[in-house]
């Protein structure tokens, strides 16, 4: 695609960190690293682009090595019927009954095994390996021998799993050294510490970084928005749980009060996402065409597109039914978007009501909150700086990394409460 | 308030004061209640840090409100169960009355048992509200930092950290036999114990205040009793 998104800004280094969290952080992060120097850290996941997991590993694993540690990300290879199978156990976790048919499973275990076969000297020698999710989770049974921790991170709203896909999952899981959930809320009985560590946003990404006004004003023209009305945007994959059909009910809802109201959905596909295609076509259906409801398909790449679309927004949506954490609202609420989200997972961690954002229930609720910060242009502007603060201090990539190495520490030293460095 | 006049030693008499850091991760014990009777059951049975975690660690943690409830147990009691009666009972226990977490913990017990022989029914929190067991593991590290004298103190309190500021402030009283923070022991080694100074440091309430407002109290006392510093 050309336009915005060809320009990309250089890989930020930790001293452009510090202009946005101070010198202070900076320097913590250094002296947490020193006992990992040169330690070897593998992350394992099943896409390298599309989706929140890609998107933190890309930053992620370069400021580990920037500290000094020997980070590098690993992408494991499947099938159609592979993710198809791994979509069921996603869909299974978040709460959904989901039959998964015997076949699906072995090619799961299969791929796996192959996958396990091509990356086991690498995963062997690691000293620690980071597996993302359930698609990798096995290939601690297949490498078999292993030098390192190997911790599982559930980046998934496991909060009330199909309790059948949880146990086969389950048993993929649990002779990990340990695993890490975003929430408490989404722990589940494994015999090994389980740690809460809410993810993160770079605020120094195309996707975050400022823009300048033509870049942001670049959008309307481009995708035929009307600058001088009102604008509202949902930015997620073509996923039910996002919800983009309930979105689309709340903007014809709230247009009955706001005329000339627009709406833009924004999403893409991941490639470990085989339902996108057919959600995406509920969605159209759902718009039927209607002029001021902007359904988007945008690459895994468009980073500065989406930039510009949450700053050109009013007010930014992401109503899930069921969420892991939702890196989005971090992004609209650093671009000091007020947040209307649905009151479930990791979204009730960022938008806290009345403060940073609105939690809504329903269709309902989230066309009651459209009406209301649309007539509140004060409101709007102080729920926003809330906000950009609320997540400086709380879910910036900085915070994150700080927390990975605690938990390393912590696993490497057998979970004492308390460790003394130096 | 005038700067106090001090008296101090030479600094080479006197070891500096070391700016430690400390950066937390929370870990989930698997243990979690839906209502007062489970909450009793599970506080009485978990490890004793697990206690300390609730009654210390919320402030390094994402929190939008005001330190109103100052333990996640009196949250829970009015947020989730709406025991508006219990809530208050629980936000008025002070952990630095006791000498230990067991002693700390048998009084959060004693006040669920008794609301739970006051009320007819059990509360129970919403769905999505329950109370999760958490416990942190902390690291702890050196920042290479050092103040070698009290004046020095205004202008290097309002550098540190979050973390700097729990360990030195909040951590330290429980850590310490003798019960002080940090920066009143270093103090009282440098024969200041007895100023205004440190008896304006130990009327800090910190429960109600957040980090970032202990920093700017902190460094306020110290700047109106030492001068200066404020940069």
């Amino acid at each position: 695609m050309s336009g915005p998104d060809t320009t990309t800004a250089p890989r930020p280094s930790l001293a452009a960190y510090a202009e946005v969290v101070g010198e202070a952080v900076i320097r913590q992060l250094e002296r947490l690293a020193e006992p990992l120097q040169g330690k070897r850290i593998v992350h394992v996941n099943s896409t390298r682009a599309g989706g929140g997991v890609a998107e933190i590993l890309a930053k992620m694993v370069p400021l580990m090595q920037e500290l000094g540690m020997d980070a590098s990300w690993e992408v494991i290879e499947g099938n159609p019927d592979f993710f198809q199978c791994t979509k069921s156990f996603h869909n299974a976790l978040q709460g959904d009954p989901v039959d998964i048919p015997d076949r699906l499973l072995r090619v799961y275990e299969e791929v796996n095994q192959q996958n396990a076969a091509v990356l086991r000297d690498k995963l062997a020698d690691a000293d620690f390996v980071m597996i993302h999710d359930p698609q990798p989770a096995p290939l601690l049974h297949f490498v078999g021998q292993r030098k390192g921790k190997w911790i599982w991170r559930c980046h998934i709203d496991a909060s009330r799993p199909q309790r059948s896909v949880w146990r086969y999952v389950r048993k993929w899981v649990v002779d990990y050294d340990a695993s890490v959930f975003s929430l408490a809320d989404f722990t589940q009985a494994l015999p090994h510490p389980q740690y809460v560590i809410p993810p993160s946003i770079d605020p120094l990404s195309d996707k975050n970084r400022d823009l300048t006004p033509q870049e942001v004003a670049a959008v309307f023209s481009r995708f035929g928005l009307d600058p001088d009305r009102p604008l509202i945007l949902q930015v997620s994959r073509y996923d039910r749980f996002k919800d983009p059909v309930g979105v689309i009910q709340a903007f014809r809802m709230a247009r009955r009060y706001v005329p000339g109201l627009q709406l833009v959905l924004a999403g893409g596909g991941a490639t470990d996402d085989p339902e996108g295609e057919a959600v995406l076509a509920e969605v159209h259906a759902a718009a039927n065409g209607d002029p001021d409801i902007h359904v988007l398909v945008l690459p895994p790449d468009a980073h500065v597109t989406i930039n510009a679309l949450q700053r050109a927004a009013d007010i930014v949506l992401q109503k899930s039914l069921k969420e892991g954490f939702g890196l989005t609202v971090s992004e609209a609420m650093w671009k000091e978007k007020p947040v209307i989200g649905g009151n479930v997972g990791g979204i009730r961690l960022q938008v806290i009501d009345y403060q940073t954002g609105f939690l809504v229930n329903s269709p309902e609720g989230a066309a009651l909150r459209i009406r209301y910060l649309l007539q509140k242009p004060e409101k709007r502007a102080k729920i926003g700086e809330r906000a950009r603060e609320y997540v400086r201090e709380n879910f910036l990539l900085t915070r994150h990394l700080r927390e990975y190495m605690t938990m390393m520490l912590g696993v490497y030293h057998d979970g004492q409460p308390r460790i003394v460095l130096g | 308030m005038q700067p106090t006049d001090l008296t101090v030693p030479a600094a080479a008499q006197r070891e500096a004061f070391r700016i430690k850091d400390c950066s937390l991760v929370t870990i989930a014990t698997g243990r979690h209640a839906q209502n007062l009777r489970e909450l009793r059951d599970h506080l009485a049975a978990v490890d004793a840090m697990v206690v300390y975690s609730h009654f210390w660690l919320g402030r390094l943690q994402p929190r939008y409100d005001e330190m109103e409830y100052v333990n996640d147990f009196a949250a829970w009691a009015f947020r989730a169960l709406h025991d508006y009666v219990l809530g208050e009972r629980l936000a008025m226990v002070d952990p630095s009355e006791f000498d230990d977490l067991d002693e700390l913990r048998q009084e959060v017990l004693d006040l669920v048992e008794e609301r739970l022989d006051e009320r007819e029914m059990v509360p129970w929190a919403r769905p999505g509200q329950r109370f999760d067991f958490l416990r942190a593991q902390m690291v702890v590290f050196d920042t290479y930092q050092r103040i070698s004298r009290p004046e020095e103190l205004p202008a290097a309190v309002l550098r540190f950290s979050p973390g700097s500021l729990f360990y030195h402030l909040i951590d330290a009283r429980r850590r310490r036999p003798d019960g002080l923070d940090d920066l009143r022991a270093w103090l009282v080694a440098w024969g200041l114990g007895d100023s205004p100074l440190v008896q304006e440091l130990a009327g800090v309430d910190w429960h109600f205040l957040s980090l970032t407002e202990l920093r700017e109290r902190v460094a306020a006392i110290c700047a109106a009793d030492l001068g200066g510093g404020q940069g």
